[in-house]
């Protein structure tokens, strides 16, 4: 099975990559961006489980290693 | 007194570390490879500043789950020194041993030039020899720096005096940007409650002797064999 897992900065922890995406994107002259934040997607092959184990799993998988949740919310979509 | 300097893949002060504890100030030091489950017979742990793991998914997160990390965190529980430089304490923080996390620094850049500290807590093992208040040069050396916690932690750091440096400018003012990286309250190194680890983002290591340039970081080595006489 594939999961998909999209890591996002939580509100209000300051993203100076988005920022300086920001600032370029109006750069080129796309004035009507305000604000972006950039996160991370991670996409894994899983063994064969049922749907709500796999999502268990992998939320264990997110708390423990690959979202540090003190800066970073996580979403996970299993098909 | 006997130092182990951990090396995890792409550590890369290991051996700046071990030269100025050994050479420099002629402590025992041994360096222990990341797979070692056994801290016995150390005083110090130095986690060394460098790319553990590349800094893969973020800095310090796979290192934290080396072998070698359940050993420092029981030996932290007992009460053993840790010192974590640069990449140790991005591991150190990664692993719960120090609050708040280091981010990718507020200019994208990576940084390496000496910087402005003061000293604000010269209570603790690791800074004992320094007096309050006093402004130290020494370098760093990262792209992620950038020290952030929630104000709840931050307040409580402040207020449990557990900031040992911060960023100044070079007269030993506070200015809201005088931190490089963009650390909150211009958060350079912090302490454990206990006050027994300590994670510091300049390296005291590369301002140990003269022969270096700078003399700064001396002290954090002279608190540590002040304390174990």
């Amino acid at each position: 099975m594939k999961a998909r897992i999209y890591i996002t900065l939580r509100a209000g922890v300051l993203d100076p990559q988005g920022k300086a995406v920001v600032a370029s994107l109006k750069t080129l002259g796309f004035d009507e961006v305000n604000d972006a934040r950039i996160g991370k997607f991670i996409e894994l092959e899983l063994d064969g489980a049922p749907r709500e184990a796999a999502i268990e799993r992998i939320g264990k998988m997110c708390e423990k290693l690959l979202a540090n949740t003190v800066i970073e919310n996580y979403r996970i979509e299993v098909d | 007194m006997k130092f182990g300097i951990i090396v995890f893949p792409g550590s890369n002060c290991d051996h700046d570390c071990y030269h100025a504890v050994k050479h420099v100030f002629g402590c025992e030091a041994e360096f222990v490879w990341h797979k070692s489950e056994s801290l016995d017979g150390f005083d110090c742990v130095i986690l060394p500043g460098g790319f553990s793991y590349g800094d893969y998914l973020r800095t310090g997160a796979i290192a934290r789950f080396s072998p070698v990390m359940s050993a420092v965190q029981a030996f932290a529980k007992k009460g053993g020194l840790v010192l974590g430089i640069c990449n140790g304490f991005q591991i150190l923080a990664e692993a719960g041993l120090l609050p708040g996390v280091l981010m990718r620094n507020s200019g994208l850049k990576f940084i390496c030039k000496g910087v402005s500290l003061r000293v604000e807590n010269n209570t603790s093992a690791f800074t004992s020899a320094y007096a309050k208040g006093q402004i130290v040069n020494i370098p760093i050396a990262h792209a992620d720096g950038n020290y952030y916690a929630d104000d709840d932690t931050i307040k409580m750091l402040e207020d449990s005096g557990r900031i040992a440096f911060r960023y100044c400018l070079a007269d030993g003012s506070d200015a809201p940007d005088a931190a490089p990286n963009g650390s909150r309250a211009n958060i350079a190194a912090i302490l454990n409650e206990a006050g027994n680890v300590m994670g510091t983002m300049p390296h005291p290591e590369r301002a140990s002797e003269a022969t270096l340039g700078q003399t700064g970081g001396r002290a954090v080595f002279e608190s540590l064999l002040k304390g174990f006489v």
